[in-house]
């Protein structure tokens, strides 16, 4: 008796810890959305593709194409910089390249890497990163600026050295959700793949990755999810301009900074604006989620 | 009252309004004051009183300009044109004009503003919007504005971030309040004032300019354009915002001696943290105001040791 009525309670117990999450998400939703409503009516979807952003008395219009545009490059950057490092140490970490002891540091220190605070990583960035990525920066501009990525010289802080900051900040979810889920692989697995002739490299390539997809991917967006919505770092070197310029050496802005930088101070119609920039900024990371899990989906489908 | 015990918390002047408003708190700060819609909306209602004032500076890192004794001077069209983004240069022949016989670095200019919305932009624009009929059109006043879009502009979060953005790139220049551009060595432009004069930023000059201007009754006075031979030109009164009546008869009677001691003590303290003490006049039609608040206690104002 007493164990089923444990069961039902325990059972009671989480329906509501799923259900309080539930509610927490939706009540967050549901209060940007009242916020932003006047914003909304007042530009539409207008709001999504213009560049003005006027604060100023009498003259207030507000468009964060620059920030949506500023969000994804910085975050897309930091991917491609960090994905394929983060796959390349999980791989290093997980086969016998390294005997275990040291193995157990490595791993470790990648993980010590999400303890620092995001602070600490501005920091980090504004008196170290800066001046390198000036240096690199204006080599760049010299030598490769025909290519608008790099059209204009860089002046300190921009969407590049941002990128990169952000790409050591997502490395460690990177690196451990990778490694993990290679780890979890069935050894027999390896061990199939070797005996039939593979390579080591050829097992890793064509075996153990695709086989370790769901979780990669999975890293992949929890990566990039952090690095949309990172914000001290990001506001500290990125420039807070509301330009919109194809030059990745150039300073830019994100949702999230904007929203740092601005809410404290604000008032009236930019109050507003602010929560309709959070909501895009919500919707972008829906989808964001909605997409990987789709891509999940698909490559299991293959995979059967 | 020995065992009066002030809690005070560093925010913005917006975010000091807002929680007057809300009756929040006991009392807030503003260096922009409150516009009349918002003591309207003020729960308790709210008194304006000025307390002390600050400079806006024009703080700049020129690595070849490092004599503090000859500052960088800029007339009022060049610094304008610096600040609209028409200017990018350090030799352009504007600063040369203004500056004769120094030699500037080939360096471009980056202009570094504040990014979160700030009463030095508010002040800083206000006074731009006073002076240049260009500045009106194009950007106009605000805590935030539209800075112009060279590419050249970046922004920075707080006083302390924009001095370590002008510290750490050489060419930069940007607006500080005067105590921490004093407290951090960094270079502070002299700026043509209204009488023509390039004024150097310093303890003086902020307290030449409140003197020409005479303190309306209601204590909204903002300085955009201060005339008078020695005054710096962008200075702002800064308000303590206490309610007009308290439902404590105990914490009326403190927010006075609070206020009396800002009138006494705290003027003679003001120099020395970087603020102007208040005019003689300015400082009697506070203690006169402050008094309406409590029947228990009147304010008595000592010379202060600027008389």
């Amino acid at each position: 008796m007493a164990e089923r009525r444990l069961d039902r309670a325990l059972s009671v117990a989480t329906r509501v810890s799923a259900g309080a999450v539930w509610a927490v998400l939706f009540s967050m939703a549901v209060a940007v959305v009242i916020f932003a409503w006047p914003a909304i009516r007042q530009f539409g979807l207008g709001f999504l593709v213009s560049t003005a952003w006027n604060p100023a008395a009498g003259r207030e219009v507000y468009g964060i194409l620059p920030m949506i545009y500023g969000t994804f490059v910085s975050s897309i950057i930091a991917l491609l910089f960090a994905v394929p490092l983060g796959l390349g140490t999980a791989i290093f970490l997980n086969e016998d390249f390294l005997p275990q002891s040291l193995r157990q540091l490595l791993i470790f220190l990648v993980e010590l890497l999400a303890a620092i605070p995001s602070v600490i990583y501005g920091l980090w960035g504004v008196f170290i990163v800066l001046p390198l990525m000036t240096d690199i920066g204006d080599w760049l501009h010299l030598n490769l600026g025909f290519i608008p990525l790099f059209g204009t010289a860089p002046i300190g802080p921009g969407i590049l050295p941002a990128a990169i900051v952000l790409a050591i900040m997502i490395l460690p979810i990177t690196t451990s959700l990778s490694g993990s889920s290679l780890a979890a692989l069935d050894s027999d697995l390896r061990a199939a793949s070797l005996g039939l002739g593979a390579t080591r490299w050829e097992t890793i390539g064509s075996v153990l990755i695709p086989a370790a997809f769901s979780g990669i991917a999975g890293g992949v967006l929890l990566a990039l999810g952090r690095a949309m919505g990172e914000t001290m770092a990001t506001t500290m070197l990125i420039g807070n301009s509301n330009q919109l310029s194809f030059s990745l050496l150039a300073p830019g802005n994100t949702i999230a900074s904007l929203l740092a930088n601005q809410f404290a101070e604000a008032s009236g119609l930019q109050v507003n604006a602010l929560m309709y920039a959070a909501m895009v900024l919500m919707l972008m990371t829906l989808v964001v989620n909605a997409l990987g899990v789709w891509v999940v989906e698909r490559v299991r489908q293959k995979n059967r | 009252m020995p065992e009066l015990k002030i809690n005070y918390q560093s925010m913005g002047s917006g975010a000091g309004v807002k929680q007057v408003i809300n009756a929040v708190v006991d009392f807030g700060g503003s260096d922009v004051g409150m516009t009349s819609e918002e003591v309207a909306q003020s729960k308790n209602g709210a008194l304006m009183l000025p307390m002390t004032a600050g400079a806006v500076v024009l703080a700049y890192n020129l690595p070849d300009l490092p004599d503090r004794n000859e500052p960088l001077r800029l007339s009022r069209q060049t610094y304008t044109d610096i600040l609209l983004g028409k200017i990018d240069h350090w030799r352009a022949p504007a600063i040369a004009k203004d500056n004769p016989g120094a030699t500037f670095p080939d360096l471009s200019i980056t202009v570094v503003y504040r990014a979160d919305g700030s009463g030095a932009t508010a002040v800083l624009t206000a006074h731009l919007a006073t002076i240049s009929e260009e500045w009106n059109d194009v950007i106009g006043v605000g805590k935030n504005v539209d800075w112009p879009r060279t590419g050249r502009f970046i922004g920075s979060k707080g006083n302390d971030g924009l001095t370590t953005q002008i510290l750490q790139m050489p060419g930069a220049i940007g607006y500080l309040d005067y105590t921490y551009a004093v407290n951090n060595d960094v270079g502070m432009a002299a700026l043509e004032n209204r009488a023509g004069r390039f004024i150097v930023p310093d303890r003086d000059s902020a307290a030449a300019s409140l003197g020409g201007a005479t303190m309306p009754s209601d204590f909204r006075l903002f300085i955009t354009d201060p005339d008078g031979p020695s005054s710096y030109p962008v200075v702002t009164y800064t308000w303590l915002l206490p309610y007009p009546r308290y439902a404590d008869p105990l914490k009326a009677k403190a927010m006075e001696i609070f206020i009396e001691y800002g009138l006494n003590q705290g003027q003679d303290v003001a120099p020395a943290l970087g603020y102007a003490p208040l005019p003689q006049a300015v400082r009697e039609q506070v203690a006169a105001a402050a008094d309406a608040i409590s029947p228990d206690y009147a304010i008595t104002l000592r010379p202060t040791e600027q008389e």
